[in-house]
């Protein structure tokens, strides 16, 4: 349950004894000087004595420093009450010498003053404690009462200027509450002797609501958060929440992605989905379903089988279930399974810190993947916007060091600028998805887009956002001249857009036919021609034949006129041979 | 523990103190002074030590030193300091009522 205190960023210095209160040990880097006096002052009702009975009951159970509490306003009995409800038995403790609770009764109609006195016996009673059980820590509650019992002040100054002192030297870490005072910081001043560590816890009304705020006045040696931090007395103790001390997640960032539950929009986020441990915000005017998109992806994360809190703080969860069914989503079966759990409480039931912490309860006791706000800007109707952002912030800081993946919904008042979250929180998250209503043609349309997502390639598209029965569908706006269309108006257009295309398809298809029947046509005219120039060579090879034959006979004539006239002999024949030779060729 | 005498006025007192300090010895001084004038033969005076026992102190409610206690007769009585204010250790032992 206790952390071990932090290392000090300063290095080694001063030594400090763990207050093992949740979130006080961060603020002050490690807890409370060991060996010396912490003065916690506040006015009545702000938890001084709890805070100082925490300290000691954590000392002896949890950090092996037995501890002394001096009551002076209520008894032992009492105080075992008052802590019971925290879950500490202080009886268990004492009967196991842990722990010692002496209540010093200081009872002025009891008291006759008859000269010189000290207080010895209080020295001697602390002492005796301490030594039964070999106390490190002494807790002084509330000194003030003896201020009230004795009236010589005088001596009870002198008194207690040397029971700090001896409980220095007996290196006792000690802690003292004191009543605030009018002008002085305590009524009665102790702050002039306890100069090493001074606590101021104030109660306060603020918006009609009680908050608690602490403060580190002074700590000597020590850095330590210098702001008012909102604290809590819940059934678990007091617990501190210090938003602006606390450093950013601790360890590396996960690189592994979630998918949205919606694959559209997984595709516009580098294909694969929010990063694990990341903190996304779907931020939106009214009605363009935030909740639609943080119920999916608390849907995609239980049908992964992980633990999921969905934290409502406009509606209740039956409706949240119902209406969600509408677009398919079933979130009722994985309650049922244990893998969902709805926190729904109004955001004006409590202040902004019990929010908190009941919050950070249900995270730790749940031990979810996810978590999904919804929304967030409800809680502007308790806090000022910047305790709010300041509050997401810390709670913010909380799920990411348990790599929970945080979901925050945000409503957009409508108006000129709507990138524009009421909490401004934009800045603190990873992945903003911008949910906006698109008027076009008499109607509206949601569109969404994403506005950032730091570390991975995402889409820069508007894309219609369209909500049914089968759930969330993103589809693609008209780009046209005209600008973005959606809704009807971009399925006019798209009609428009489908008989252009139809008409351009048969254009080109009566150009098809075009060039086959020209083509056609030209092959009829070759075909022709080629008719027409066979039977032309046909012709004139029959010319050619007969000239050919001509001449033939004509030779053979010759030679027998040659033979019958027995003349010339074989010179003649010759010439007519070599004659013919290429003629028989062609 | 001094018995208890069957008397109706019989006075038990007891003195804290933390060592011989002078401011203890004084204070037992006037004591033994105060109950032999007022209070001869009716009382009894224990003296109690803290630094030898100081598991005694948290039952009497000790803070102060020295301490003067009235056991009996009933209520409980307190007295703080050295007693060298007699008059007002008689009225805080309810021996004389303050006129």
């Amino acid at each position: 349950m206790a952390k071990k205190p932090k290392a000090s960023v300063l290095g080694p210095g001063l030594d400090k004894a763990a207050t093992g209160i949740q979130g006080l040990d961060d603020l002050t880097d490690g807890g409370f000087p060991r060996g010396r006096t912490t003065l916690i002052v506040g006015t009545p009702g702000t938890g001084k004595t709890l805070m100082g009975v925490e300290f000691a009951i954590k000392g002896a159970a949890e950090y092996n420093e037995p501890a002394v509490i001096m009551a002076f306003e209520e008894t032992g009995e009492e105080l075992a009450a008052n802590v019971r409800s925290l879950g500490y038995d202080l009886k268990k403790l004492a009967a196991s010498k842990k722990l010692i609770v002496d209540h010093v009764k200081v009872e002025r109609h009891e008291i006759e003053e008859t000269g010189e006195y000290d207080l010895e016996g209080l020295f001697i009673r602390l002492d005796h404690s301490i030594k039964s059980i070999g106390a490190k820590r002494v807790v002084l509650d509330t000194l003030e009462s003896l201020f009230a019992g004795l009236p010589n002040a005088g001596i009870l100054r002198a008194e207690l200027r040397r029971l700090f002192g001896w409980l220095k030297d007996k290196g006792m870490t000690s802690v003292i509450t004191a009543e605030a005072g009018n002008g002085h910081l305590t009524r009665e001043g102790l702050e002039e002797y306890v100069s090493d560590c001074v606590i101021l816890l104030d109660h306060r009304m603020e918006d009609q609501v009680p908050t608690r705020r602490l403060r580190v006045l002074k700590y000597r040696g020590s850095s330590h958060g210098t702001n008012e931090y909102p604290f809590l007395i819940t059934d678990r103790g007091i617990c501190v929440m210090p938003v602006t001390s606390m450093s950013y997640a601790d360890g590396p960032a996960s690189r592994e992605r979630v998918q949205t539950g919606i694959p559209r929009l997984d595709a516009m986020l580098g294909g694969k989905g929010y990063y694990r441990g990341s903190m996304v915000l779907v931020s939106g005017t009214a009605g363009t379903g935030k909740t639609s998109i943080a119920a999916k992806f608390v849907e995609a994360a239980c049908a992964r089988g992980e633990r999921s809190i969905f934290l409502t703080f406009e509606e209740s969860p039956g409706q949240v279930i119902r209406n969600m069914r509408s677009i398919g989503i079933d979130l009722g079966r994985w309650i049922k399974r244990g893998l969902l759990e709805f926190y729904a409480p109004r955001p004006t039931v409590y202040g902004l810190e019990t929010h908190l912490v009941t919050m950070q309860r249900h995270v730790e006791d749940f031990d979810p993947r996810v978590v999904v706000i919804d929304p967030i800007s409800n809680f502007t109707t308790v806090a000022t916007t910047r305790d709010v952002r300041l509050m997401l912030m810390r709670f913010g800081t909380f799920l990411k060091n348990k790599g929970i993946t945080a979901l925050f919904t945000s409503l957009t008042p409508g108006g000129e600028n709507l990138e524009f979250t009421t909490v401004a929180i934009s800045s603190l998250a990873d992945t903003w998805i911008f949910l906006r209503d698109i008027e076009i043609g008499g109607e509206r349309n949601r569109g969404i887009y994403i506005l950032k997502s730091r570390g991975m390639a995402h889409s820069n598209q508007i894309r219609e956002f369209v909500l049914s029965p089968k759930g969330i569908d993103l589809l693609d706006v008209y780009l046209g001249p005209s600008g973005v269309l959606t809704g009807s108006a971009r399925a006019s257009r798209e009609a428009e857009d489908r008989t252009q295309i139809r008409r351009q398809q048969q254009e080109i298809k009566r150009l098809e036919a075009d060039v086959r029947r020209k083509r056609a046509e030209a092959e009829a005219q070759i075909a022709k021609l080629r008719g027409e120039m066979e039977s032309d060579e046909i012709e004139l090879r029959q010319k050619l034949t007969f000239a050919k034959n001509g001449l033939r006979a004509q030779g053979e004539e010759r030679k027998t006129m040659a033979k019958s006239r027995k003349a010339d002999g074989e010179n003649a024949e010759k010439p007519a041979g070599r004659a013919q030779g290429p003629r028989r060729r062609v | 523990m001094p018995t208890k005498k069957k008397r109706s006025k019989q006075w038990e007192l007891r003195l804290y103190v933390a060592g011989q300090t002078p401011k203890s010895l004084l204070a037992f001084a006037n004591l033994k002074k105060l109950c032999e004038q007022h209070l001869a033969g009716e009382y009894r005076i224990e003296v109690v030590d803290l630094l030898e026992k100081p598991q005694l102190a948290k039952g009497d409610q000790i803070f102060a030193i020295p301490t003067l206690v009235r056991k009996l007769p009933t209520p409980i009585k307190k007295i703080i300091g050295d007693l060298s204010n007699t008059e007002r250790v008689l009225v805080g032992l309810d021996i004389r009522v303050c006129s």
